[in-house]
């Protein structure tokens, strides 16, 4: 199988503190990477950099043809924004060059009903807004998905109904997925690797190596309960 | 008031409603109330050297653009403090080279009569800014819902951001005849913010936001004449009072 993604030694500083150092590891196509580590670890810093968004040492490398569609962590939107959810999928829409017939694809891909598409973004709730940027996302038909915190700011029902949205959408248009996540059982369930970034060394393997009573500590530095299902 | 000074104005009037859409849902409104001021000096250098006071306007302000895009990406201290800095400076300098009357015209507006090029410049302008506002909206409301997602869609996100402060800058100086340098700002910023109260949709946004700079502006250049009042005071007058009537209706649920 091919690689999505190739990294070799990436480093990232930011006002002068490494934040990340020497990181390598692959992504296959078609697979799921979940990223875990504790806050400030350097998850997002790492995304952001794979985005080409931030300055960084090493090398990146995405297979030829790559189109990345990103979800970002929760955006701090204005509640009176006068953009709605439709005005911003038709945005995307434009920008990527589909026609309106996707914008209601993509709604329905994520659950989003079409009526909530037409209310001001900033009045989504956590989770919609969640649904949105990933219709968002997917509008530009991408062959890979980064999703940063798809669950920050969804209470835990929904935050199952997500993960297995994510799920059913990564499988119907064979994406390759990265991921950052606190959930280990997700993590554990659908992750085919688990790239872990602490202060100590990084690790990078299937979950059953990874997520190990012992390897969970040493990166989030405290016992962590999770439950395999 | 005849008719090549009115459609030159409507042109600006809607022109100004249009950027000012995107200044105010970015929440760079004093900014770009300040940035209005960068024109000055070079109004006062064309006095000075015998050249058309909008001409030396608008060199300043495209500098003072150019300045504010590299500040924003070359140092991390508060682009608000820089522009603070700068522009009051620009003020003061701007102030010693333009004196008496003429410092009054600069500051405040003085329409005059029209020349055949300046309206024909003037209209093209006003022009360029509602095409790159109209054909660019998409790639902007991006960048101002998530600038890493507008990167991953392929828009250059820099090179946006340059062009609209552009647009921004010869907004300014299509506007500095009729509102002059302290008060372009506020046409700018006024009827877009009154939108954006009102709006429920970004395509209502943009037509409140236009309707109102149109009319307090007609509305100001023909009251002026009857009041014995300047016109540029008298247009942002009539706009406020219309945010305000604005802040009064209830929006709809």
């Amino acid at each position: 199988m091919e690689n999505a993604l190739e990294v070799e030694r990436l480093s990232v500083r930011l006002g002068g503190t490494e934040v990340l150092r020497h990181l390598s590891f692959r992504v296959q196509q078609g697979s799921a990477l979940a990223v875990i580590g504790p806050n400030g670890a350097g998850k997002t810093v790492l995304f952001r950099a794979l985005i080409g968004a931030l300055p960084h040492g090493g090398v990146v490398r995405w297979a030829p043809g790559t189109r990345i569609g990103y979800v970002p962590q929760k955006l701090d939107i204005e509640r009176d924004l006068p953009v709605t959810g439709r005005d911003f999928l038709r945005a995307k829409a434009e920008v990527s060059g589909v026609h309106g017939t996707d914008l209601g694809r993509a709604l329905e891909l994520v659950n989003l009903p079409p009526g909530a598409a037409d209310q001001a973004i900033g009045a989504f709730s956590g989770g919609q807004f969640q649904r949105l940027l990933l219709a968002s996302a997917l509008m530009g038909k991408p062959n890979v998905l980064l999703f940063d915190e798809p669950t920050a700011g969804v209470d835990e029902p929904g935050e199952e109904r997500l993960y297995e949205m994510i799920h059913r959408v990564q499988d119907a248009e064979r994406l390759t997925l990265l991921l950052i996540s606190h959930e280990l059982s997700v993590v554990y369930r659908y992750a085919t690797n688990v790239l872990c970034l602490s202060r100590e060394e990084p690790c990078f393997g299937p979950p059953e190596e990874i997520l190990t009573p012992e390897r969970i500590e040493q990166v989030y530095g405290t016992p962590l309960k999770y439950h395999h299902h | 008031m005849d008719w090549t000074g009115l459609t030159l104005s409507i042109g600006m009037a809607v022109a100004a409603g249009l950027v000012g859409c995107f200044a105010v849902m970015r929440r760079m409104t004093l900014a770009s109330d300040a940035m209005s001021h960068v024109a000055l000096p070079g109004i006062g250098l064309a006095l000075v050297f015998h050249f058309h006071p909008v001409l030396g306007g608008l060199a300043a302000l495209l500098a003072g653009t150019l300045l504010i895009w590299w500040l924003e990406r070359q140092t991390r201290i508060s682009t608000e403090t820089v522009i603070g800095v700068v522009f009051s400076l620009a003020l003061a300098v701007g102030s010693m080279l333009a004196t008496g009357d003429e410092l009054v015209d600069a500051l405040l507006g003085a329409p005059g009569t029209l020349g055949r090029w300046e309206l024909a410049l003037g209209l093209a302008g006003a022009a360029a800014v509602v095409a790159f506002v109209l054909t660019q909206r998409h790639r902007l409301v991006i960048v101002l819902v998530s600038g890493d997602i507008a990167r991953t869609s392929g828009i250059r996100v820099a090179r946006l951001e340059l062009l609209y402060l552009l647009a921004f800058a010869l907004t300014v100086a299509l506007g500095l005849r009729y509102l002059g340098v302290l008060l372009m700002g506020s046409l700018v910023i006024i009827p877009a913010a009154t939108a954006k109260h009102l709006a429920r949709s970004l395509d209502g946004m943009f037509a409140i936001s236009a309707g109102v700079a149109v009319s307090a502006t007609l509305a100001g250049e023909l009251l002026a004449p009857r009041l014995h009042r300047a016109t540029g005071p008298l247009i942002i007058a009539i706009a406020a009072g219309m945010f305000l009537v604005g802040l009064v209706i209830r929006r709809r649920p």
